[in-house]
């Protein structure tokens, strides 16, 4: 573990892809930095799939989500060619656009009717026939019903990013604790191992546990389980999101030829365990949609704990702690941690720097809830 | 209105409506339709649910004075349903089980052989037993026999918004019954809610019709009406259907 030889401007508790960004841009504004966590990038980032997809993934009562996702989304092609830069590391991120597919007749239909709906929104959505569909991804079993084209939607590899804003942030000369932080303190944050790391401000980015910190704070895990499927490639060309006798999948190529197949979700609090009923559902759904899929390799059973929140937007900004140290939330992302980085870690470095907080992240107030 | 207590388990209840979680886009929106609602009864599934976990679904329904009554949705078998019942027992502390035992993934219709079966071991471990049924008069009337709280028909497949498929059904449970009936699936819209009560049920449960619709507050509202309204028509007495017009006001009385 590294000393810190001075205190940093700013500690950030978690280093999951929401925590390490928000360090990253914090430090690229000149402040100092040191990141917390005792496994950094091994939490929800590990496991996610990395859908940068706020058009396939709006639903009723969600418009608040919708337009931070678009806010962020708009923010993904700089931050990703900056991080790129910082890092020399390809984050595999790619623009092909989401293909959601209806197995049956009542699944189009549901299509049909979110699809007015998102139009209604002012959001570009193209219907296709199911063999529209097949012409773009031959891959897709023959039975499919029809499906919807959102060309805006776009990907990344988060285990990827994961590892470019480490090296950013090791050339940046930010440090990473790897350590558990167990408590906030009047000047900084106490470690599991008895330590104490100092520094005037605090961001608490620690997806779930962040109520560890911050009790009160309205955020609960929501279980996830995700496959990795490994082939020769070439399988599909963009996302696909399917769904499937009312149940969603979703399918997710790499460009290393792996598919990321996910997920379940399930409030079942921090249950670790990948379940037979889980891995069975994913792949029964998923081989309705792409059949030849089961000739590849199962290579990974991940679960991950989806930080939740109330209303399923984030929680960012100022987060009142009397006696304790100056403390912002970042966290609750839920489905959307991957897509909400850019805009969440513009918007902490703004409160860190009193620079002027993206409009759009005021529906984000950690203090929107009544006790 | 005229006092109207609904009594389920021995337990009485002002609301007539009970509510299912699923399907609800985020706590908050669920929240928003059950006070909405004014239900006072709502239903969870123990499989999909962790008890001890903080901000959960659980909390949303303590905070607001609703009563929990675990369902053993997911199950295929007797044995699964009773285990289920069983460690909802234990974790909630209560003995209400609305049994559901389903006969395949695609229709999820119940399975009466399991259900039944299912519903005595309960009801001989001391549960008060709610069972999801299909429209049938006759497995109805035996498990009331069996010693069942009520009996809970289905308008059509859970989460179809189909309506009372067959109405006439219905009317046969609910004039054979000595135990509340209760119209369980099936409700697409409100006046779906409102005929369930007209043919003399006594509760409808629904999930779907609200969590999915576009605005569940609004149509959990819409519920709420309903079910007042299909109640007070029942009680009040519909006149006889005749073939040809009578003036409402007569020349001559």
């Amino acid at each position: 573990m590294p000393e810190l030889m001075t205190t940093p401007d700013v500690i950030v508790v978690g280093g999951g892809i929401v925590g390490l960004s928000v360090a990253w841009r914090t430090a690229r504004r000149g402040l100092s930095v040191a990141v917390v966590d005792p496994d950094p990038g091994g939490g929800a980032t590990h496991a996610s799939a990395g859908m940068l997809a706020p058009v396939s993934e709006v639903t009723y009562t969600e418009e608040p989500v919708l337009r931070l996702g678009l806010a962020s989304l708009a923010l993904w092609p700089s931050f990703r060619d900056e991080l790129e830069g910082d890092s020399g590391v390809d984050l595999d991120y790619r623009t092909d656009g989401t293909l959601k597919i209806a197995y049956d007749a009542d699944d189009m239909a549901y299509l049909d009717e979110l699809a007015a709906f998102e139009r209604t929104l002012g959001l570009r959505v193209e219907r296709l026939t199911g063999r529209e569909c097949r012409r773009l991804e031959p891959m897709l079993a023959p039975s499919i019903r029809g499906g919807m084209l959102a060309e805006d939607d776009a990907w990344v590899n988060p285990r990827l990013v994961t590892r470019a804003l480490r090296t950013a942030l090791d050339r940046a000369g930010a440090a990473v604790v790897a350590d558990r932080a167990v408590a906030l303190t009047a000047r900084g944050v106490r470690l599991a191992s008895d330590g104490v790391v100092a520094a005037p401000r605090v961001v608490v980015a620690a997806g779930p546990w962040s109520p560890e910190l911050l009790p009160g704070l309205p955020v609960r895990p929501v279980k996830g389980q995700i496959l990795r499927l490994r082939g020769p490639g070439g399988f599909l060309t963009r996302c696909v999101r399917g769904l499937v006798h009312g149940s969603p999948a979703y399918l997710v190529p790499r460009g290393d030829g792996e598919i990321t197949l996910g997920a379940t979700m399930e409030e079942l609090g921090f249950d670790g365990r990948v379940t037979a009923g889980g891995v069975y559902e994913l792949l029964r759904d998923a081989h309705e949609l792409v059949p030849g899929l089961t000739e590849m390799e199962l290579a990974e059973t991940t679960v991950g704990f989806r930080p939740g929140t109330p209303d399923n937007l984030p929680l960012i900004g100022p987060f009142d702690v009397p006696g304790e140290a100056d403390v912002l939330a970042a966290t609750g992302h839920h489905r959307n941690g991957v897509l909400l980085t850019p805009i969440t870690a513009e918007a902490v470095a703004a409160f860190l720097t009193g620079e002027a907080v993206p409009e759009v992240v005021k529906s984000c107030d950690p203090g929107r809830f009544p006790e | 209105m005229i006092d109207d207590v609904f009594v389920l388990g021995g337990e009485k209840f002002s609301s007539r409506l009970i509510m299912g979680t699923g399907g609800a886009p985020s706590l908050e929106v669920l929240d928003q339709a059950l006070e909405a609602s004014g239900t006072e009864l709502t239903t969870v599934a123990m499989r999909r649910l962790d008890p001890t976990t903080r901000g959960s679904v659980l909390d949303v329904l303590r905070a607001r004075g609703i009563k929990v009554l675990p369902n053993t949705a997911g199950c295929y078998t007797a044995g699964e349903a009773v285990l289920t019942a069983r460690l909802a027992r234990e974790a909630l502390e209560t003995d209400w089980v609305k049994l559901e035992v389903i006969a395949d993934e695609r229709t999820l219709l119940p399975d009466p052989i399991e259900t039944f079966d299912a519903a005595e071991r309960l009801v001989a471990d001391g549960f008060t037993v709610l069972p999801y049924i299909g429209d049938d008069p006759a497995l109805a009337r035996r498990l009331e026999q069996a010693g069942c709280a009520a009996v809970m028909p289905l308008g059509a497949p859970i989460g179809s918004g189909l309506g009372i498929r067959n109405p006439h059904n219905i009317e046969l449970i609910v004039e054979a019954a000595g135990v509340p009936v209760i119209l369980d699936a099936g409700i697409g819209t409100a006046s779906d809610a409102a005929l369930a009560m007209e043919l003399g049920c006594d509760a409808v449960l629904l999930a779907s019709a609200v969590t999915r619709a576009q605005r569940p507050d609004l149509m959990a509202a819409a519920m709420r009406s309903a079910v007042t309204a299909g109640r007070q028509a029942r009680l009040a007495g519909r006149i006889p259907r005749r073939r040809y017009a009578e003036a409402s006001s007569p020349a001559v009385s």
